[in-house]
């Protein structure tokens, strides 16, 4: 039987290391609402959504008072709206208008945010792909909960180096119809490599059409506990630290596991995956960068970062996948600049710069996230970071993702502000030598001579 | 059978079980085990209950059990059980 101090221990978790599931999400395939006209496909898209997720914010409040543990989100992710929209939409205002009705359907549902405004172009843009992705910096500017993702690349089909330029001017563009908002709109768009088909965490969630027709999948969280449990092994060997990662990891994913398995049950709704992700919030103590200060560095960036980072990541793997019976998504350490006050404070320090969260993405889930760029920097050198990132997740058989935000009218060493979850970030130099004449040839970089397994 | 953990943390003073249990009474609520320490003055008393017989909603019992820690000036919390076992059960 569950004694006191098991008890106190996971109370103290929640009450004061911030364990929270962090969303709890819900995949709805729209592939059954394809229709040639684009009103009576917006009819279906806002139909289909509201029916299926319209207890998911209630059944998420109860499960949440049931086990008294906090679920920060209640979310949704939809079909990529590229192939949706493809047959109805002949201009740019046509998107925008499903993205208007998702908006609608987000907000009459009570979630937060919706992914899926999605086009998956790593080998080649279909023109309805394009259009999409052309419409992409109205959608996004022009909603409040719409979160767009598009796939520029992947291990089996290399990078697709038109998307990834075209990429470049789309996330300028959307920086600057959102200026008067500190380019807010940039936190909703993510560019990826090797998308996952299941992940629950926006912005660059959509739900795949692998996927069944409606699935709930989760994303736990709980850097500030894995902090906690590391104070009490200071000066430990590293055996002991990874075991002690491991055995918090596993703790933590097994409350995931258990949201999920009751929203499953609650919602009739096949339960999908957990994502055992390190999810980083503003929150004091809630932060990845501390993790990496705990296991001894004075800031998250100095040398031996990425070992750490590697070390770090790994362990909360292994831990979690005997934690759940499925396990998907991104999986891994998050490493967002301004949603983790630990990296802020590495970025002001001087500590932490661009090229070395580059180096720390090849050892973690994600990419380059929620980092502020000077606002006059150039399409071109937006598209080089993106390829860099693509490169990464290429060769090394992982997710990479880019999510950046060009500040209008800021500069190196200001602040944007973005508020709640998102937090605020430091506007970080970039290398401002030029790559015009790389991102302007056209086509594709090939598939890396290891994919070819058959 | 779904079991209910009750915990109960403040500081210490007279009256604590006794108004908590006469609450869980009062609404038919079974209590199956007690366990309470004192850590540095501060109270911690943790109950495993069956609520499956009681006369209201879990969500209106832990609503009611918050209001009534606020009164005694303690922190009372419901929580079905299952998420302690998943945690510290293999």
């Amino acid at each position: 039987m569950i004694n006191i101090f098991e008890v106190k221990e996971t109370n103290e978790m929640i009450e004061k290391e911030n364990l929270d599931v962090r969303t709890i999400t819900m995949g709805i395939s729209l592939l059954d609402c394809i229709d040639s006209n684009v009103d009576a496909l917006c009819h279906k898209v806002y139909a289909k959504i509201t029916n299926k997720a319209k207890d998911l914010v209630k059944v998420g409040e109860e499960i949440s008072h049931e086990f008294g543990i906090p679920i920060v989100n209640k979310r949704i992710s939809v079909t990529p709206v590229s192939l949706i929209g493809a047959s109805a939409c002949k201009t740019v205002d046509d998107y925008v208008k499903i993205a208007k009705t998702l908006d609608k359907a987000a907000t009459d549902v009570g979630v937060n945010l919706l992914g899926g405004f999605s086009a998956l172009v790593s080998k080649g843009m279909t023109p309805s792909e394009e259009l999409l992705i052309r419409s992409i910096p109205r959608a996004l500017a022009e909603t409040g909960r719409v979160c767009s993702s598009v796939n520029v690349g992947s291990t089996k089909t290399g990078i697709n180096m038109d998307a990834v330029r075209l990429m470049g001017e789309i996330i300028k563009e959307t920086a600057e119809l959102t200026k008067d908002n500190d380019s807010a709109g940039c936190m909703k768009l993510v560019v990826f490599c090797n998308a996952p088909d299941d992940n629950p965490f926006m912005a660059g969630a959509f739900h795949g059409v692998t996927e069944a027709d409606c699935i709930i999948n989760v994303g736990v969280s709980g850097p500030g506990v894995v902090k906690h449990a590391l104070e009490s092994v200071r000066g430990a060997d590293l055996e002991v630290l990874c075991e002690t990662i491991k055995k918090t990891a596993f703790k933590v994913t097994r409350v995931g596991q258990l949201v999920a398995r009751e929203a499953s049950k609650a919602l009739n709704v096949p339960f999908g995956i957990v994502d055992l992700s390190l999810a980083p919030t503003p929150a004091i103590g809630d932060s990845v960068a501390d993790i990496l200060c705990e296991i001894g560095l004075e800031y998250a960036g100095a040398p031996g970062t990425t070992a750490a980072l590697a070390l770090l990541n790994d362990q909360v793997k292994k831990g979690g996948v005997m934690a759940s019976s499925y396990v998907g998504g991104l999986s891994g350490a998050f490493i967002p600049v301004s949603e983790d006050q630990g990296m802020i404070n590495a970025v002001q320090a001087g500590a932490l710069t661009l090229e070395k969260l580059e180096a720390m993405t090849c050892v973690c889930s994600v990419g380059l996230d929620m980092i502020a760029i000077p606002g006059d920097t150039k399409a071109t050198s937006i598209s080089g970071i993106i390829a860099d990132e693509m490169a990464i997740g290429m060769v090394n058989q992982k997710t990479t993702a880019v999510r950046l935000i060009p500040a209008i009218g800021k500069k190196e060493g200001d602040v944007v502000e973005f508020g709640g979850l998102f937090g605020y970030a430091p506007v970080m130099p970039v290398n401002s030598f030029s790559c015009d004449a790389f991102i302007n040839r056209t086509g594709r970089i090939p598939a890396p001579i290891h994919s070819f397994k058959n | 059978m779904n079991k209910t953990i009750i915990t109960v943390v403040g500081k210490d003073t007279v009256g604590i079980i006794a108004k908590t249990c006469t609450y869980l009474a009062d609404n038919n609520i079974n209590i199956l085990d007690i366990s309470q320490t004192i850590v540095s003055d501060f109270f911690n008393m943790m109950m495993i209950v069956d609520m499956n017989n009681a006369t209201k909603k879990f969500g209106t019992i832990s609503d009611e059990l918050d209001a009534l820690g606020k009164e005694i000036g303690v922190i009372i919390k419901c929580q079905q059980e299952d998420i302690f076992n998943s945690m510290h059960r293999i």
